[in-house]
């Protein structure tokens, strides 16, 4: 294989290391280097693409390092980028301009980026490589932690008289920083115990101060993990009978017992490559750079990690990436330089909120701190403010976080107000002055996007949404700690650009659907009519509301059946439904209606098969498998459709409700009762789910899947409910689905009982029903969920609103009032005349309706077989077999 | 019970009026198909609608952008107080009283149909509703 560049215009350009800030520089590369300058080779030491290793914790939930992968994936196509995985480069020849990989090949470059990042230190305490001590740096150490773990399970799993008793895994993570108190949550995450052992007085020393670190503690606490701060460890030994880490002994002379430890103790610059080449290290290690990123060497330049500017080495992603945009512009011609390292940091454990900025410690000279500290709630909020308590100069947050988004880019900029205003909790005081922020403040750090950036988003490149702006700049695209206020600059900048964000529904609703879904329970309105007159708006140069049209009338169809307001067909709801709710059928291209029964799972017995088939075959109907595991009949007429039911009902059949925006199906793999590897029963819960659902309204259709077993048959990810079997349980996903924009589901809960997850999904649903946007799926409504799937979370699993004990009861009255919607039409002769195919002819088809044959079935003909005489007449299907006429039985 | 829902015109003097349906098998803001003939013997489907102060109005039952026979399957409104119904395959919105398409949704007919629907006269003579064809 060749390595070098496949142009002979472009010069080479290479890059060691493939970490996030690697990633950075290609991205920023690639974006700037219009012209083609560049040809850029990548070398990575790990198997995969750069990933986001800051989101490491998450790999515990989504189990899939895809998921981790950074960026557009593209970028790794471009045919001036050359990605080499597991090629790690052994040395660096600066005379030749060559680098040596570890196959012994040679390759010669223009410019070398060093971008090698750091490896997780390891402490000298003996016994420090005992089986069971991890670091905590990469997949690959996450992945092993976890099968360490599971294995230990096994394990510990000991026979008594009264059957298997599980001992609890003992997980100690040796340092209390931002990694260490992530590798707790992990353990925590995994089943384990978790103890963290902290050298200095308190946890994240580095960021935080005494009083924050207390309150910290507090909150670790609080999720079950156990904090030993003031203590050294002094030796790891091992089991006796394993030989595996068993016991951890202290300075102090205490002992904790242990299966498994984790040392996230710091992190040491990878800088062998730089000192052997003979390039200058930093005291602490690091190769050391000027404020451009260049080493000594003008043609190496070090960014990251591994790079030592300013006289240290900083162990952050943000100040990683403006490196490597200050790099890229050097290369390009550019007279970029460091700006000094924006330090702010957020601790990512789920429900512990900690942030900090600037100079947290009030280490400035004559720098006043204004401290909230609220001990029972576990918070402790802090501002550091220049001598006069105008400019901000830091901050600390624990137990609530929220002031740090926009506080953050103010930082070295005066407060408007009274900066005690950003401290007291949300409704103590007069309310925090609204920050206007400068264009220069850093708003995404992750990606370096000032609010300037943001507001050129909106008012340059015509971005009207979040969501076009999160894709034009990336801002919010790496952590997401930075959305509110995102999306606060977002919808600000909309605003004064004349662009109005108008929820209003349509003409006659100024209310979004969420609103008015409120607006109609509270009421408790009953129909259209009560509703316009109550809610809708008079048109200009119109004397009242009007009548509604195609946008609102189905909303409120579907919020009055959601709330439970009897047949959708019954009264004037009948006059709200779309055309498929109203045929309880799937209107296709020429008029016709495909139908579809409820095959609850995917499960069907033969003589259902065989009842089905009967029923296609004797209406000419054209049968296909659909991807929800059932079987969807096309070419019913209108006129045939009561009978077409008629004949499902009878055979034990029941509406699929695939017409409705609604649950769809529950898809299912065959799970325990069949599979070698099934681990629960997942066709019965996949049943218990659809029947519990089935019917249910909703701003857009749902599809729900439960599979048996990690290995996912079911692809329940890609639905918007997910469930997937654990040997203790069930693992909830939600907000997954296919489509034109798929998405994966996340991980709500795990290992819950089959109650617990009726429960978390009945809630999960009714929520969504609530406050969804008009036709959004979960995956979008999760994302713009204020708080997104945390909060979300802490609504439905830990009632943070107050509000479970109403959508229970909500969810409650659907399952109590469900009813077969075409069982209920047939058995109403007012129902059934709406199935005519022409009010003065009921039964006689659609003289217009041509078919022609193809592979054993019919297909619509095309306009240009019907001009040319092609089609089939006998594939119209009988033309009378019953007509609205039917016989009502009772 | 008579409702005049259009004055006859010149044009409408001439054609033939068929009594199509009791003005109750009309459901109120809903549609309805019918299979009438022409003077010249040629099948034509209208679609029906009822408002809800019982004025009836008849346009052509072909969806000009999707070529099917389903406009009697629309959702029934109004724009600006106008009443309209949207085409139940791709959306489109059109007058009722003049079969004006006046949201195309960004759609071309097809080929041979123009955007609009074309409308027919109707009475209701006696509680019967009638279209006038030709």
């Amino acid at each position: 294989m060749s390595s070098e560049p496949p142009t002979t215009t472009a010069r080479h350009l290479v890059v060691v290391g493939g970490g996030m800030v690697a990633q950075r520089f290609v991205e920023a590369m690639r974006a700037r280097d219009t012209a083609g300058a560049w040809h850029v080779s990548v070398f990575a030491e790990e198997p995969r693409k750069p990933y986001d290793r800051v989101g490491l914790t998450r790999y515990f939930e989504v189990r899939d390092p895809e998921e981790l992968t950074l960026g557009d994936p593209a970028l790794w196509d471009d045919p001036l980028v050359t990605l080499h995985r597991d090629c790690k480069i052994e040395s660096i020849d600066r005379e030749a301009k060559t680098v040596t990989d570890r196959l012994g090949r040679v390759h010669h470059y223009d410019e070398l980026v060093l971008a090698t990042g750091s490896n997780a230190a390891m402490p000298p305490i003996p016994g420090n490589d005992l089986p069971g001590v991890y670091v905590y740096r990469t997949i690959d150490d996450v992945a092993a932690l976890r099968g360490w773990v599971e294995a230990k399970r096994e394990a510990n799993k000991v026979e008594t008289r009264r059957g298997v008793v599980e001992k609890p895994i003992r997980g100690a993570v040796i340092g209390g920083g931002l990694l260490g108190l992530e590798a707790a949550g992990a353990l925590k995450a995994l089943g384990a115990q978790a103890t963290v052992i902290e050298f200095g007085t308190h946890l994240m020393g580095v960021q935080i101060d005494l009083g924050g670190g207390e309150a910290l503690k507090r909150l670790i606490n609080d999720k079950g993990i156990s904090v030993r701060a003031q203590t050294a460890t002094k030796e790891m030994k091992p089991h006796r009978r394993t030989g595996h880490v068993g016991r951890l002994d202290f300075a102090d002379g205490g002992r904790l017992d242990v299966d498994v430890v984790v040392v996230a103790t710091g992190v040491r610059p990878r800088d062998e490559l730089a000192r052997a080449a003979g390039l200058e290290v930093g005291e602490r290690g690091g190769a050391v750079v000027d404020l451009s990123c260049r080493t000594e060497d003008p043609h190496v330049w070090a960014i990251g990690e591994v790079a030592c500017i300013e006289g240290r080495c900083i162990g952050l992603v943000a100040p990683g990436n403006t490196m490597a945009e200050v790099v890229v512009d050097r290369l390009l011609g550019g007279e970029a330089t460091f700006p000094g390292a924006d330090t702010a940091t957020k601790l990512k454990l789920s429900g512990v909120d900690v942030a900090s900025f600037g100079d947290a410690h009030g280490r400035t000279e004559d720098a006043v701190e204004l401290v909230w500290a609220d001990p029972l709630a576990g918070v402790y909020k802090k501002l550091v403010m220049s001598d006069d308590a105008r400019t901000l100069l830091g901050g600390v947050f624990v137990g609530d976080a929220a002031p740090y988004a926009s506080l953050r880019p103010m930082l070295g900029a005066e407060l408007p107000g009274d900066p005690a205003a950003f401290l007291l909790p949300e409704g103590g005081g007069a309310g925090a002055p609204a920050i206007e922020l400068p264009d220069d403040a850093a708003v995404c750090s992750c990606n370096n996007v000032s609010a300037g950036a943001i507001r050129a988003a909106v008012t340059d490149h015509e971005c009207t949404d979040v969501a076009g702006v999160k894709a034009c700049t990336k801002a919010g695209t790496t952590c997401g700690a930075c959305l509110p206020l995102v999306t606060k600059i977002t919808k600000t900048e909309l605003e004064r650009a004349g662009v109005e964000i108008s929820t209003a529904l349509c003409e006659h609703f100024a209310l979004s659907r969420a609103q008015l879904f409120d607006a109609v329970r509270v009421a408790e309105l009953h129909t259209f009519s009560e509703i316009i007159a109550r809610f809708g708006v008079v048109p200009e140069g119109a004397a009242d509301p009007g009548r509604g049209c195609d946008i609102c009338k189905p909303v409120v169809a579907s919020i009055l059946a959601s709330l439970g307001n009897g047949h959708i067909l019954a009264g004037e709801q009948a006059t709200l439904q779309d055309t498929n709710d109203h045929m309880l059928a799937n209107m296709q291209k020429d008029g016709t209606y495909s139908v579809v029964p409820r095959m609850p799972g995917g499960e069907v017995t033969p003589e259902g098969l065989i009842a089905v088939g009967q029923v296609a075959k004797d209406f000419g109907l054209y049968t296909k498998i659909t991807g929800g595991q059932r079987i969807d009949m096309f070419g019913a007429r209108v006129e045939q459709l009561p009978e077409i039911w008629r004949r499902l009902v009878d055979a034990g059949f029941e509406s699929g409700h695939a017409y409705g925006k609604s649950l769809r199906t529950v898809k299912s793999c065959v799970g325990s009762t069949w599979c070698r590897y099934g681990v629960q029963d997942s066709v019965g819960m996949a049943v218990e789910l659809e029947l519990r659902y089935r019917g249910l309204r909703s701003p857009h259709k749902l599809k729900l899947g439960v599979s048996g077993c990690a290995r996912e048959c079911a692809e329940a990810r890609g639905k918007d409910v997910g469930v997937i079997a654990t040997d203790k349980g069930w693992n909830v996903y939600v907000g997954g689905n296919g489509g034109q924009t798929p998405k994966h589901a996340q991980l709500l809960a795990e290992d819950l009982s089959s109650a617990e997850l009726l429960r978390a999904i009945d809630r999960f649903l009714m929520l969504y029903i609530r406050t969804a946007d008009r036709l959004q799926r979960t995956a979008p409504w999760v994302e713009e969920y204020e708080g997104g799937l945390e909060a979300i979370r802490e609504v439905i699993l830990e009632d943070s609103l107050g509000i479970c004990a109403d959508l229970d009861a909500a969810m409650a009255k659907h399952v109590e009032a469900y009813e077969d919607e075409w069982k209920a039409v047939l058995e109403d002769p007012a129902k059934l005349a709406r199935f005519g195919s022409f009010v003065n002819a009921p039964s006689t088809p659609d003289p217009d309706l041509a078919y022609v044959p193809e592979r054993g079935q019919k297909r619509p003909a095309t306009r240009d077989e019907i001009a040319a005489g092609a089609i089939d007449p006998a594939l119209v299907g009988p033309v009378l077999v019953s007509g609205p006429t039917l016989e009502v039985r009772s | 019970m008579t409702t005049l829902a259009q004055t006859p015109d010149e044009a409408t003097t001439a054609a033939t009026w068929t009594a199509v349906c009791p003005l109750d098998a009309l459901v109120p803001e809903r549609g309805a198909a019918a299979l009438l003939e022409n003077p010249d013997g040629a099948p034509v489907q209208v679609a029906l609608f009822r408002l809800l102060d019982d004025e009836v109005r008849a346009v052509q039952q072909l969806d000009p952008y999707s070529g099917a026979n389903v406009m009697s399957r629309g959702i029934v409104g109004t724009r600006g107080g106008e009443p309209t119904v949207a085409a139940p395959v791709y959306k489109q919105v059109f007058a009722l009283r003049s079969g004006d398409c006046l949201e195309s949704g960004g759609k071309t007919p097809l080929p041979g149909h123009g955007a609009h629907l074309a409308t027919f006269p109707v009475e209701v003579r006696d509680g019967v509703v009638h279209v006038a064809l030709g």
